[in-house]
């Protein structure tokens, strides 16, 4: 017997019965096979399983299941699909900001979130969002110079 | 963040150079990527196991309450044939056997049909201890037994005559600590049985066919009964090297047992705890210097701390001696080299394999040296510093790809470095008591070999295959893995290249020991020259063979003709023995085929009272011989660097009482955004060895100069003078405390 959690998982409603405690990632990786959110650390650290609660970007592994209840969760499988994630993803990739690809959902999921509320963030800003994603292979070089490349598309008519 | 360094210029080539985008990414980006963990496989059961608490003990494991569960129990006792991984000694348990030797050690392991229950049924396992004394680090080492897993000795002149004539000695101790290899993917295999006792495993690694040796020395099998397969991976710098044939024999153990596939997949914790580190270090230098600043003699102590069990640690300590007296030519050298056994969990293979280690040491001591003279760190470099034709300490005579100096000259171009640090220096002895941050400027020069040492590779004669496909398709075989930094990109150009067809057109085969012969390990930064050079001469020998088929014909065309007329077409070539020969015993001769060489100049600023430092700027100069894909090239640069500025100064991994007290990425912090400095990296080719187009590999020597330069920075900063690091605000204030300043 557990407790019933009703939810908007990628703009799908889900209705799930268990452990009110069980871990969002372990329901989203485990039962909805959606497996694009990583579990790097499990205690909030790396930013691998990083995914969007009402357009806020949480830690699925810090998120009880609870407190999804009546809320919105958008992984990265639920962004990937649109014309924004194509020239984001292009550019990650072209600039260098994807190695061995572990964070790469993570930073995707944090990046759209950031982009969202601000189409043209200053280095800084970028570094800040960024500084819950922990990534060891690429230097963090190739993330910035993506992002960087993608606003400056955005200054030209 | 800087942009991208321009392609560089040298012989004219079409795919080389370029900038395909890496095959995997988009499906990285997406989530779609299939890690360990995410694989879907009917029937999985989950594997746990049980750790000891203790760095030394007699241990019995009671499994009674688990009698009759259901669930799957492995000790010792059930580990068929000999319980030893096979690697280079036979001292490595596949599970410990009534007396455990560091904390971490598996005792024993579980598989039930899910994972909370798995660890559920740890719990119920009982575990008596009693204690034995343990030697948890190299003091307690040196005071106690002293067992060496290995040593070794480098001799050149006459060390002693030398030091004599010197004008000045000069002597220090460095010590570097532990470090974690924090790639994001914990490690993790699943075992899946097969018919007639064959056994595939499918993981997170760097060497299938390490696994595959230990798996078929493990069930005494013949090596078809055994296949490999590596899943998408993580990262790996070293640590999925020697590691995972541990965790595949485990998993292997209990898909037997269970009778069906099981899974075991690492959480943070018990990676940090368990899994291998970088070696600590000790160094002793002594150094001897004419009045002009020019070496004489130099007589090195390398202490290493190995850990519980031999693994890597023979090749590590080669590899560290060998770099021990930095880029410099010396007439006198003496290196001595030691690895000691500690009870603590064993340190293994870690991006540059002890040569940042004893590197880390070299170039602090050559800044300890100038001031003794008056030298700038550059001016001391300058004048000491390897040209082509100098004498390595085994007697090799460097070739003209030795390129120190223009890495030098490239770094002062790009940075003003000497005036710099005058002007810093200068400053410091003014400064005022206000608590602003200070700026500092360090330097560091560094080389790295590139592929095995000595006769690694002419052992191995590493076999690597093209095969023509229909439509004038190539597909590359060969074994190395990709594991972040862009293989199977980088193999596909150089095919490309050789055999004059496009990117395109070639496809290259997933490391799988049912498909790819063994060419040798992902490590010692030999894929791109070794195995490339290597696939270099296949691809094109295949093309040639097939352009000459049929004289005119497009590469598609003529590909088609030579299958319908003469059925399959593979080439293998092997790793072509290049004449020269190393003595493992004397340590004279050819150490490594080729070097790579660079320069870091780290700009840093540090808070005089809290003494933390902040790295704000890196110019890296590294001569890679020729840069195959200019992208990926400089990505090993920049995530290389982080992570020799991370080891310098953040990534503090204290044991204590044998017990590792950072279990954690909230306690053991690797640099974050906010952490990374601005990174400008150049990329000189002066082309050496035997690999593609003169390329000489860039996977390692990133690691090697970060932490030197970044500690010489805060030396300018504030006149502390570091020889530990991580150069922590706690080992910044004790080596002040400590005198050892001139601030």
């Amino acid at each position: 017997m557990g407790e019933r959690s009703t939810f908007l998982l990628n703009g799908e409603e889900v209705v799930r019965e268990g452990d009110p405690m069980a871990r969002l990632l372990d329901v989203l990786r485990e039962q909805r096979r959606l497996t694009g959110t990583k579990e790097g650390c499990g205690e909030g650290e790396c930013g691998s399983c990083t995914v969007l609660l009402d357009g806020e970007v949480v830690c699925s592994c810090l998120v009880p299941i609870v407190q999804v209840d009546g809320r919105e969760v958008r992984t990265v499988e639920g962004l990937a699909g649109d014309e924004a994630h194509a020239a984001l993803s292009s550019l990650l990739v072209r600039e260098g900001g994807v190695q061995c690809g572990a964070c790469t959902p993570g930073v995707v999921v944090t990046l759209r979130a950031l982009l969202e509320r601000d189409p043209r963030p200053t280095r800084a800003r970028v570094r800040e969002a960024l500084a819950g994603n922990l990534c060891r292979c690429t230097g963090y070089e190739g993330i910035l110079r993506a992002v960087a490349a993608l606003v400056g598309r955005k200054e030209r008519p | 963040m800087a942009d991208l360094p321009d392609p560089p210029q040298s012989a004219a080539t079409r795919v080389v150079g370029a900038r395909p985008v890496r095959p995997d990414g988009a499906a990285k980006a997406d989530g779609s990527a299939a890690y360990v963990d995410d694989l879907a496989i009917e029937g999985l059961w989950h594997g746990a196991t049980l750790r000891s608490e203790r760095p030394r003990a007699r241990f019995a494991v009671d499994t009674s309450a688990l009698a009759g569960s259901g669930v799957v129990c492995l000790t010792a006792a059930d580990v068929p044939g000999r319980n030893r991984i096979a690697l280079i000694a036979d001292d490595w348990p596949v599970l410990a056997d009534g007396e455990t030797n560091h904390v971490g050690e598996a005792l024993a392991l579980v598989a039930a049909p899910s994972r909370a229950a798995a660890f559920a049924a740890l719990g119920e396992l009982r575990v008596t201890y009693e204690d034995l004394p343990a030697e948890v680090d190299l003091d307690a080492a040196l005071a106690g037994s002293a067992r060496e897993l290995a040593a070794c000795a480098v001799d050149h002149g006459d060390v002693e005559a030398g030091l004599s004539a010197a004008a000045h000695v000069v002597e220090a101790t460095y010590e570097t600590a532990h470090q974690e290899h924090a790639y994001i993917e914990p490690q993790g295999m699943i075992a899946l049985p097969g018919p007639d006792s064959a056994v595939e495993v499918v993981g997170s690694l760097q060497c299938p066919y390490y696994v595959h040796h230990a798996l078929v020395s493990l069930l005494g099998c013949e090596p078809d009964a055994v296949r490999v397969r590596q899943a998408v991976t993580g990262g790996g710098f070293g640590g999925k090297e020697d590691y995972p044939d541990l965790i595949a024999a485990h998993a292997v153990l209990l898909a037997a047992r269970a009778g069906r596939p099981v899974k075991l997949v690492y959480d943070r914790r018990e990676d940090m705890l368990a899994t291998t580190r970088r070696h600590p270090s000790r160094v002793r230098h002594r150094t001897g210097v004419d009045a002009e600043g020019k070496l004489v003699a130099v007589d090195i102590d390398v202490l290493l701390d190995g850990g519980a069990y031999t693994t890597l640690s023979p090749v590590v300590l080669s590899r560290a001696v060998l770099h021990a007296a930095g880029p410099y030519a010396c007439p006198n050298v003496r290196i001595r080299g030691r690895v000691l056994a500690t009870h603590t969990a064993t340190n293994g293979a870690f991006r540059g394999f002890g040569a940042p280690q004893t590197q880390f040491a070299a170039e602090r001591q050559m800044d300890r040296v100038a001031r003794v003279l008056g030298l700038d760190p550059l001016a001391i470099r300058e004048r000491n510093a390897y040209r082509p034709g100098d004498v390595t300490p085994t007697g090799q005579v460097l070739d003209e790809s030795a390129s120190a100096l223009q890495c030098l000259a490239e770094a002062e171009r790009r940075t003003g470095f000497r005036a710099r640090w005058q002007a810093l220096e200068a400053e410091r002895s003014r400064a005022l008591d206000d608590g602003r941050p200070r700026a500092g400027i360090g330097l560091s020069l560094c080389w790295h070999g590139v592929g095995f040492t000595g006769n690694g590779e002419r052992r191995m004669e590493s076999p690597v295959a093209v095969r023509l496909e229909r439509g004038g398709r190539l597909a590359v075989l060969a074994a190395s893995t990709d594991i972040g930094q862009g293989t199977e990109t980088v193999l596909a150009q150089i095919a490309a290249e050789a055999a004059g067809v496009p990117f395109e057109a070639v496809e290259v085969a997933p490391p799988d020991t049912a498909l790819v012969p063994d060419s040798g390990p992902t490590v010692a930064s030999r894929t791109v020259m070794v195995v490339g050079g290597i696939l270099e001469r296949a691809a094109g020998e295949l093309a040639r063979r097939v352009r000459e088929g049929a004289p005119g014909l497009p590469f598609a065309a003529a590909g088609d003709a030579w299958l319908a007329e003469h059925g399959p077409l593979e080439v293998v070539e092997r790793y072509a023995d290049d004449g020269t020969e190393f003595d493992e015993e004397t340590y004279r001769g050819v150490a490594y085929a080729v070097h790579g060489w660079g320069a870091d100049v780290v700009e840093a600023s540090v808070d005089p009272d809290t003494l933390i430092a902040r790295t704000e700027r890196a110019t890296l100069v590294c001569d890679v011989g020729k840069v195959i894909h200019p992208l990926l090239c400089a990505g090993q640069v920049e995530g290389g660097s982080l992570q020799a500025f991370g080891w310098g100064h953040l990534e503090a991994a204290r044991v204590t009482g044998g017990r590792l007290e950072q279990g954690s990425f909230s306690t053991y912090t690797i640099p974050t955004t906010l952490d990374a400095p601005a990174m400008e990296t150049v990329l000189l080719e002066h082309p050496g060895g035997s690999g593609p187009r003169g390329a000489k590999g860039v996977g390692e020597i990133p690691m090697d100069g970060g932490a030197p330069a970044l500690a010489a920075a805060i030396e300018n900063a504030v006149g502390i003078a570091a020889t530990r690091i991580p150069a922590t605000p706690e080992v910044l204030f004790e080596a002040r405390e400590a005198g050892d300043d001139d601030g």
